[in-house]
């Protein structure tokens, strides 16, 4: 099995280490990784603006660039939903159906596809969760509190194979935390409030790390924080569950 | 801007949210009713299937709505309902007035009718001297603080009991600084009553209609739409011709959905039924088109329609909890108004479906299942390409889309400074940096995974 990894653009750029992490863990699963050096994004901040008419560049380069692998996985649940729910080609449509079927986030291919058991972390903290939306509601990566249904969570459960590992409860289990893409400078004043919001969850749980499948709402957050000068940091889920600490 | 509005969605969002703490109270107010609703469908094991249902019977009936139309129509006349068809907001208003100048009523009763907001229907029988007294206490307190609602279902959620105490003490002579809510209801509720036994006309807003019966089911808490109707000598009931189901046996689906998302509660105090007038009384109702047969013609948007108007998509809505039903402009705010208003006026509400994180919260209390986060995203797609979105965004966009349809390009621009640090997303509307205001920009590392992977992997370049 050879799995194509996709890096968002902005970790890429911000997150590398987030990115390392989800490679070496997948490495560590006994998987074939290829990193295509010719992504650069998959066109969701253009789509959620209104322009989806302008991602066809994107789309028929994401689609040279992935059509090969059996599996594509990427740490960003909100770009993988996008690809999963909009990516269209028009020289390769049937390509572009395929990539739709067999793109994932990367706890939804550890616990569904590797069907990972255990893990050899370490991480022995209090951690927060946020469940980004469109991981959560968009792919399904965990319950969501306003569906009558049973409960469970993929992130938590891999969570739960870090030892030490402290998962604290937040008083708002799924509220968005603001970020939104575009959303995040468009509607300024309600994406902070959204966000400091959020923030404030964790902290009166006393989190020391806030962590998620979901960079981008991370990096909200994570710019949050600072202007706030708290020492409570953001890291990746990937790079938690590739922790050794101690 | 837009034409019409000073301001839109954000920059009203952003007056709102200049007072944290209020913001903090009507967010707060709002996840409790939400979470009511929570325990309320929890409480019923078959909530998904209901919902299903529902969605269902409502889809059904917009597949047939022509045919469901005129069976209600025929069995409403054969009861004895006058029935009228209204093209748009000013034909019903028309409608509207003509009725109560024939029966020579110059004062009217109304009750909760969000119909009549989005049809401006008050100011138009002010404009034409007629006095309408509002009869639902929260509608009556925004009227007369001369201000919409900002909830479809708690008209006034964005008022604290003191400004309902001054608002009393301005207008109906409580003491000032009262703002006992016992103290403030019982004075409503004189000031209501001495209302209905003197007004010879009373409007209704329609919940749900029956196409197999003719009647139609008015639901409140207050039963202000009993009162209203049964003292007056004419009963005019606005509707929406989307309120329609085909039989009685569908009620009992949807009352049960109803109150549970909109409140929490297990059924509404008052679901009355009217079938036909009393001796001596007549019962007119007008049916109303106003932009829904082009939503019905419009396939992505279509489901919108279904909506029942219960509210709980605004409750849940995280940007609607933080920005207060004023900032959308429209007589439904929230989620599902920014599906309904780009269709009755794409250009002054084209703000309206960027108002969402598109987190999906909305769709999935949604008692009719109605997509609303996937309908909003739709609407971004047609109002771009109808050449209603800012020109700097776009000009971002096609910039965004040439950096990021080159490989090379986006490698060198990477380079060169993190050319996201200053485009994606901050680029979009990039007036002064509208996330630097409140946030810190991410710490640029010393190298992209792109050039980690290049040294400590083999590459396929
Ligand atoms: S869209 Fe759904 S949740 Fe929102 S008001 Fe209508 S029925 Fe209720």
């Amino acid at each position: 099995m050879t799995v194509g990894l996709f890096i968002p653009c902005y970790v890429d750029q911000f997150y590398p280490n987030a990115a390392i992490a989800t490679l070496q863990l997948l490495e560590k699963a006994g998987v074939n990784v290829v990193y295509p050096m010719r992504q650069t994004c998959c066109g969701q901040p253009m789509a959620n603006s209104g322009f989806e008419h302008l991602t066809k560049d994107c789309n028929e380069l994401f689609v040279q660039n992935f059509a090969e692998f059996d599996y594509i996985v990427s740490p960003s649940g909100s770009c993988v939903l996008h690809v999963k729910d909009h990516l269209h080609s028009e020289k390769h449509e049937d390509q572009a159906q395929a990539i739709r079927g067999k793109v994932y986030e990367l706890v939804e291919f550890l616990t569904d596809v590797v069907k990972i058991e255990k893990l050899n972390a370490r991480f022995p903290h209090k951690v927060g969760l946020h469940q980004s939306c469109h991981g959560q509601r968009g792919l399904g990566l965990a319950q969501m509190s306003e569906l009558v249904a049973p409960a469970f969570s993929k992130p938590e459960k891999l969570l739960s194979m870090v030892q030490d590992l402290e998962l604290i409860t937040l008083t708002r289990k799924d509220e968005c935390c603001g970020f939104g893409g575009t959303f995040c400078v468009a509607e300024e004043a309600v994406s902070v409030k959204m966000g400091k919001d959020r923030v404030a969850d964790h902290l009166q749980h006393n989190a020391e790390i806030i962590t998620g499948a979901d960079m981008s709402c991370l990096m909200h957050m994570e710019g949050i924080l600072r202007r706030q000068k708290s020492n409570v940091k953001v890291m990746h889920i990937a790079e938690i569950l590739n922790a050794q600490e101690g | 801007m837009k034409e019409g509005h000073t301001k839109d969605h954000a920059a009203l969002a952003d007056d709102f949210n200049q007072d944290e703490p209020r913001v903090n109270w009507h967010d707060e107010t709002l996840w409790f009713i939400r979470e009511k609703r929570d325990r309320a469908a929890f409480a019923i094991p078959d909530w998904e299937m209901l919902r299903e249902t529902a969605s269902q019977i409502k889809f059904h009936t917009l597949s047939n709505l022509s045919q469901y139309l005129e069976q209600f129509e025929a069995n409403a006349k054969a009861n004895g309902i006058t029935v009228h068809w209204a093209a748009d907001a000013e034909e019903h208003n028309q409608i509207v007035h003509s009725i109560l100048t024939k029966n020579g009523v110059t004062q009217m009763v109304k009750s909760k009718s969000m119909l009549t907001e989005e049809c401006h229907l008050n100011d138009y029988l002010e404009q034409n001297g007629i006095e309408v007294i509002d009869s639902d206490l929260g509608e009556r307190i925004v009227q007369l603080a001369k201000e919409p609602p900002s909830h479809i279902v708690l008209p006034c959620i964005h008022l604290k009991k003191e400004e309902i105490g001054d608002i009393f003490h301005q207008h109906l002579g409580t003491e000032a600084g009262m703002s006992n809510p016992q103290v403030l209801t019982e004075t409503a509720r004189q000031h209501l009553r001495e209302t209905f036994l003197t007004r010879k006309a009373a409007l209704t807003g329609v919940n749900f209609a029956i196409a197999e019966t003719g009647e139609f089911v008015v639901c409140t808490n207050e039963g202000n739409a009993d009162m209203g109707a049964h003292l007056a000598d004419v009963h005019v009931a606005s509707m929406g011709i989307e309120k329609l189901i085909p039989k009685r046996e569908h009620l009992g689906v949807f009352l049960r959905l109803l109150t549970r998302s909109a409140t929490g509660q297990p059924i509404t105090t008052y679901s009355s039924h009217f079938k036909k007038p009393r001796p001596g009384h007549d019962i007119h109702i007008v049916l109303v088109d106003n932009g829904r047969s082009v939503q019905l013609g419009r396939e992505d948007f279509r489901n919108s329609l279904k909506c029942i108007r219960c509210g709980a998509c605004m409750n849940t809505c995280p940007v609607y909890r933080r920005s207060g039903g004023h900032s959308y402009q429209s007589a439904v705010a929230g989620p599902i108004g920014s599906i309904l208003a780009p269709n009755l006026d794409m250009k002054k509400h084209a703000d309206l479906p960027f108002a969402s994180t598109l987190c999906g919260s909305c769709s999935n209390v949604c008692p009719v299942k109605i997509d609303i986060h996937n309908q909003l995203y739709k609407w971004r797609q047609v109002i771009v390409k109808e050449g209603y979105a800012d020109p700097t965004k776009t000009m971002g966009m096609k910039a965004m889309n040439m950096v990021l349809s080159s490989p090379k390009t986006f490698k060198l621009s990477g380079k060169a400074g993190r050319w996201f640090m200053k485009t994606v997303p901050f680029l979009v509307s990039n007036k002064m940096n509208p996330w630097y205001k409140q946030r810190e920009m991410p710490q640029p590392p010393k190298e992209s995974f792109g050039e980690w992977y290049r040294k400590n992997r083999k590459t396929n370049e």
